[in-house]
């Protein structure tokens, strides 16, 4: 029945949408960041440990939807042992994926099954709202705000 | 249905009032399940809209000519189709809107800074729209007006020993509840509410936003002293809706905003006020919209309450039986007393993870807070998949949401 829905709930997305890898308070963080959707009540706070100017370690707390946790999880895989400017970087494609479906930014790979939701427009804010969590946490703010426009 | 076949209720002739029900969403039937956030338009209101642009157009309230005699009449009409909507006692008790968030801003203004004093309380419940928490929590702040928070039950229902312990210090002006929940469908009992509030000598406003889509109201039976409804929740357009209030309340408030429209007379040192309702009516209205409205009032009326309340009941209960019975569904609100707003969660699933599987099938129900943050960690939840329904809406479609939701569980399995 819902075959066509393939594209947006990957099984890797399912997976981690119901067992997030990273779906925990660090117990030691030096810097942590929530990001809000107040237009469904998605929340989603991150916690970063960094060393040597890398990301360590990321953990996340987050009551959302499949899409969130998922992407919150990928988003962790994908940003562990990177410079924040890395992760700047890799946030800014990110975003422009969700919005566009498309990316040749070979740092997006393992997020690439998240390209489906720039067909559901009201979803896009859904996989980029722990990235602007992650991105206040690095510039030291208390929370991100997610756009989809 | 028998019993809403004999009030002449026929459905299938409804939907044909209806054109953008037979739309396809991806190939599918619309299955529109969302009316509880705006409902779909009757062709009657579109043409009443569409007539007069075509034929009789102009600013209402100040043309000296033809056309805008013929708007201001038009739109006027409104009024009296208001006034006999909710059965007040005169035309001049209703004041035009854009929607029930503004009647609440304007009660919150005009009633909340002009007749409380500080030290003074406002009574909330737990199950209100943020249209209804908002403007007297901005009250609170600006006025220091006490802001106090009614209980509802598990069941969803008001408390009533809860609101009465309230209303004991007799500090409470105003109690403003809603008269349906727009996330568990309860009716609160509004004759025994405002019969309560009076006793204590508080006012009491209601929501009608719900409920004046299923059920007659009828203010001066209820004595209640405001009420208020929003345009295209009942069939009718955006961008217009009304306030009810006693006269002798309307009187004694100052307006709202300030403009034309409003006023007595103007110098550059002052300026009084028009009569009730117009000294709450500031700047040009919105005139279609208003005469859309009286459309859609009309259709409503000529379907009637007895047989609209009777269908919401037989789908109301055909969606709790229908709902209940699929495992991992949970259902929030078990209030005796409720209508055709259902809220419900699906384990496994997030709400918005279930819209978006609906929607797949053409199906379309809202995901979220709907607007009643504070009532949903009430409840203990971050959000909710909501059904509500309308006249169009058919027992087929629930079957098709009921289905449909099995089929989104075993996704999520």
């Amino acid at each position: 029945m819902f075959e066509d829905l393939r594209d947006l709930y990957q099984e890797v997305i399912l997976d981690r949408g119901r067992k997030p890898h990273h779906g925990r308070r660090l117990e030691t963080f030096d810097a942590q960041a929530k990001g809000d959707n107040p237009m469904c009540g998605d929340r989603v706070t991150v916690f970063l440990r960094r060393d040597d100017g890398r990301v360590q370690e990321l953990g996340f707390e987050a009551r959302g939807c499949a899409i969130s946790v998922a992407s919150a999880d990928l988003m962790a895989d994908a940003v562990i042992g990177h410079t924040p400017d890395e992760i700047r970087a890799m946030a800014e494609s990110f975003v422009d994926m969700a919005r566009t479906g498309v990316s040749d930014d070979a740092a997006l790979e393992t997020l690439r099954p998240l390209a489906g939701v720039h067909d559901y427009p009201s979803r896009v804010k859904c996989a980029t709202l722990p990235w602007a969590a992650l991105q206040a946490a690095l510039d030291g703010a208390a929370e991100g705000v997610a756009t989809s426009e | 249905m028998n019993a809403i076949s004999q009030l002449g209720f026929d459905v299938t002739r409804i939907r044909r009032d209806f054109p953008i029900l037979s739309e396809k969403i991806r190939g599918k039937d619309l299955v529109f399940l969302d009316s509880g956030a705006s409902a779909q338009k009757p062709v009657v209101v579109m043409e009443a809209m569409l007539h007069a642009m075509q034929h009789q157009y102009a600013n209402v309230h100040r043309g000296l000519h033809w056309m805008s005699e013929r708007t201001t009449e038009a739109y006027e009409e409104t009024r009296d189709s208001i006034a006999r909507l909710l059965n007040a006692a005169d035309r001049s008790e209703i004041v035009f809107t854009h929607n029930s968030t503004e009647a609440f801003n304007l009660v919150a203004h005009s009633f909340g800074r002009g007749v409380l004093k500080p030290g003074q309380a406002v009574v909330v419940s737990e199950m209100e729209h943020h249209a209804n928490l908002v403007p007297w929590q901005m009250l609170r702040d600006a006025h220091g007006v006490e802001l106090r928070i009614a209980p509802i039950t598990d069941a969803g229902e008001l408390d009533m020993a809860g609101l009465e312990s309230l209303l004991g210090d007799g500090k409470v002006g105003l109690v403003s509840i809603t008269h349906m929940s727009n996330v568990l469908g309860t009716y609160t009992p509004a004759e025994r509410i405002v019969k309560l509030a009076h006793a204590y000598g508080a006012k009491v406003m209601l929501d009608g936003s719900q409920a004046v889509v299923h059920r007659a109201v009828d203010v001066q039976a209820l004595d209640v002293d405001f009420y208020t409804f929003t345009g295209h929740k009942l069939y009718g357009p955006t961008g217009i809706g009304a306030l009810y209030g006693k006269r002798e309340l309307l009187d004694s408030m100052p307006p709202f905003m300030g403009g034309g429209d409003m006023i007595g007379s103007v110098t550059y040192q002052k300026s009084t006020w028009a009569e009730t309702p117009h000294k709450f009516e500031a700047g040009t209205p919105a005139i279609l919209e208003g005469i859309g409205l009286n459309a859609a009032i009309k259709y409503v009326e000529a379907i009637g309450y007895p047989a609209i309340a009777a269908h919401e009941t037989a789908l109301t209960e055909h969606a709790l039986a229908r709902l209940s019975s699929i495992d991992g569904v949970n259902l929030f609100g078990r209030a005796q007393d409720r209508g055709g707003v259902i809220s419900f969660t699906l384990d496994g699933a997030h709400a918005h993870d279930v819209a978006t599987l609906l929607d797949r099938q053409g199906i379309a129900v809202r995901a979220g807070h709907h607007c009643a943050e504070p009532l949903m960690h009430r409840l203990g939840v971050q959000s909710t998949a909501r059904a509500s329904f309308g006249v169009y809406t058919t027992l087929e479609e629930i079957d098709a949401l009921a289905d449909t939701l099995v089929r989104v569980r075993e996704f999520f399995q």
